[in-house]
């Protein structure tokens, strides 16, 4: 039986239970996985970081959650009340909800109630996903409006504009996976990978998520929305206590909940590595459960890497690489993978199907060395100035009083 | 026209730069794998020694000469060397110190010579820890020490007094006021020629 039937048998209590254990598990990996960046964060720095709260400073992040809810909780006399209380309410529950579609397991046996822990399986799986993303940004638009106040307000446009570029760019590269698997149900996509991840297959369309997954969590090298020099806190700069904790909470969650994605759509969910697969029978198949976050937990090491990496990119670099590099490749590689599918399912002679690569790969690499021409020729003309001019327009310097009297 | 301010290149023997050609530095991104590099680093970082230091725990010794909190000195029979001249609190650019000298009297005599130091203060949230008033300070009464924990709560408790900030009485000193060794004068104190203290100055202090 597939998952999608299995999940469909579920009685009401199983499905009670399963979101309860989602969310728990969703907060619980929040404080974990933040208590996990800031150690390593700090042993990239050659620091050692939180060692003092509990063994190893694993109870870090559960003391500042505790702090931040004891702490007074001000809402601004400019800003909409309502407005304002509701927007972190909306940021936490979008981001919670993307987990329902996630296949986090094989079929196991769950209190003596076969199933797969799957909230529940829509035919449209990936899209409700993208959908929810959406969502997630009103809270940041919300919050940044309704501070009434300046930082927040340019903040909270930056985010906003930030996660919708990159939605788009990530949502174009998921096209590929879905004319490959032919599904968008998230279970049939990882039941789909069971010869080759799409990682593999769809490599351009993989790095292509891996970056905008990045640019739609806020996250650094992408994270101008805190770019703390510049707006100070960004959209949550007037937030505190609890309702700040849950900006910071949907902050964890959503890089966690597009980890798992990316895990779903091209690493093969919760399948074994390639030549383990007997491993998915362990533990009455329970076992897939810890695949599943061993590659999630992969992707936010990733984050905490690029993080630990790279310096924060200026705003119109950002756009730009999302727009003008991002969007146009995606929408080109799109093209080459359906006129190979198409190719291929009609069964096109093998001459054709080189022939066509071969000529995409000749078209690219025309247009690369046009560009890195145009590139080279414009570092040329760049190397040197003359300092006696300067480059910017200057107003021209009257010389004489009669000069200047006279226009 | 003697104090205009021109240009000495000719002077100096030097060749003024020519300007109208400048090359710039290369600011252009460094080629794909080169930026990855940057990936390593990070990563290999991970498996280095941490340097942090385990502060309450584990103390590092100072550098040998480093500027931490004021100590005044005594003679070694017991007698302070501060003689009240204030040198130190005008030499003091934060103004964190104060001091107010008195006249040493018969019976109560607390330094060789005339004066003392009857109220020493220093203001820990004043001073920078700049080294000035050590310099200034004439009998090498005022040295700084090498310890640097100063944190308090209050501001009253970071003024620190005279009893505060004077050495500890060693091993043979008398506790002042206690008159000076036997025919000797503030000279033969501050050349260094009295080496410890005389029966007649009162009971010296024993390990």
């Amino acid at each position: 039986m597939t998952n999608a039937q299995l999940i469909s048998q579920d009685p009401g209590w199983i499905i009670a239970l399963k979101g309860l254990i989602i969310f728990a598990a969703c907060v619980f990996l929040t404080i974990m996985s933040v208590w996990g960046e800031r150690r390593i964060v700090a042993r990239m720095q050659q620091r050692s970081g939180p060692n003092r709260v509990g063994k190893f400073g694993l109870l870090q992040a559960l003391v500042d959650g505790v702090k931040l809810a004891l702490k007074e909780d001000l809402i601004p006399k400019a800003a909409d009340r309502i407005v304002f209380v509701i927007a972190p309410i909306i940021s936490t529950t979008a981001c919670f909800m993307a987990f329902a579609v996630i296949p986090m397991t094989g079929p196991v046996n769950f209190f003596g109630q076969q199933t797969a822990m799957q909230l529940t399986d829509l035919s449209v799986g990936v899209l409700y996903v993208l959908a929810i993303a959406s969502v997630g940004v009103y809270g940041i638009v919300l919050a940044g409006w309704s501070s009434g106040s300046t930082y927040p307000l340019l903040g909270g446009l930056r985010s906003s504009a930030q996660v919708i570029s990159y939605e788009v760019a990530m949502g174009l590269s998921l096209v590929a996976v879905f004319i490959y698997a032919g599904s968008m149900s998230t279970s049939e996509i990882v039941a789909a990978q069971d010869q080759w991840w799409y990682a593999v297959v769809l490599f351009p369309s993989f790095v292509i998520y891996a970056i905008s997954m990045v640019g739609e969590t806020n996250r650094a090298p992408f994270d101008l929305a805190e770019a703390e020099g510049e707006l100070v806190g960004g959209f949550h700069t007037e937030y505190s206590s609890l309702k700040f904790a849950l900006f910071f909470l949907s902050e964890y969650v959503n890089i966690i909940a597009v980890s798992a994605l990316a895990t779903t759509l091209f690493l093969g969910g919760y399948r074994a590595l390639p030549g383990l697969g007997f491993t998915e029978q362990w533990l009455g198949g329970w076992f897939t459960l810890i695949w599943f976050f061993v590659k999630v937990l992969a992707f936010f090491f990733v984050f905490v890497w690029l993080r630990g990496t790279l310096p924060r990119l200026r705003y119109d670099q950002f756009m730009k690489f999302g727009w003008k590099v991002l969007i146009p490749f995606s929408l080109v590689w799109i093209l080459v993978v359906a006129t190979l599918r198409v190719m291929s399912q009609q069964n096109a002679p093998r001459a054709l199907i080189f022939a066509f690569v071969f000529s995409v790969a000749l078209l690219y690499l025309a247009v690369t060395s046009l560009i890195d021409r145009q590139k080279t020729k414009i570092a040329e003309a760049a190397k040197f100035i003359d300092a006696t001019q300067p480059s910017f327009p200057v107003p021209v310097i009257p010389t004489s009083r009669a000069e200047q009297l006279n226009g | 026209m003697a104090d205009e301010l021109l240009p000495r290149h000719e002077e100096f023997g030097l060749a003024k730069a020519d300007q109208s050609k400048v090359p710039i530095t290369d600011h252009s991104s460094a080629s794909f794998p080169k930026q990855l590099l940057g990936f390593w680093v990070t990563f290999k970082t991970m498996f280095k020694k941490v340097n942090t230091v385990q502060y309450p725990e584990v103390k590092e010794p100072t550098a040998e000469r480093f500027h931490g909190r004021h100590q005044l000195n005594r003679h070694p029979d017991g007698l302070e060397k501060c003689i009240g001249c204030e040198l130190c609190a005008w030499a003091c650019p934060a103004d964190a110190i104060y001091v107010e000298g008195a006249d040493n009297k018969e019976g109560e005599q607390f330094s060789p010579g005339e004066r003392y130091g009857k109220v020493y203060q220093i203001n820990y949230l004043r001073c920078i820890f700049c080294g000035l008033c050590i310099e200034a300070c004439p009998t090498r009464a005022l040295t700084m020490t090498n310890e640097y924990e100063l944190a308090d709560s209050t501001r009253g408790k970071l003024i620190f007094e005279k009893d505060d900030l004077l050495g500890p009485l060693r091993a043979g000193m008398v506790p002042p006021p206690h008159p000076m060794y036997p025919n000797t004068d503030d000279g033969n104190y501050y050349r260094g020629e009295v080496t410890g203290s005389h029966p007649s100055q009162g009971v010296a202090k024993d390990d």
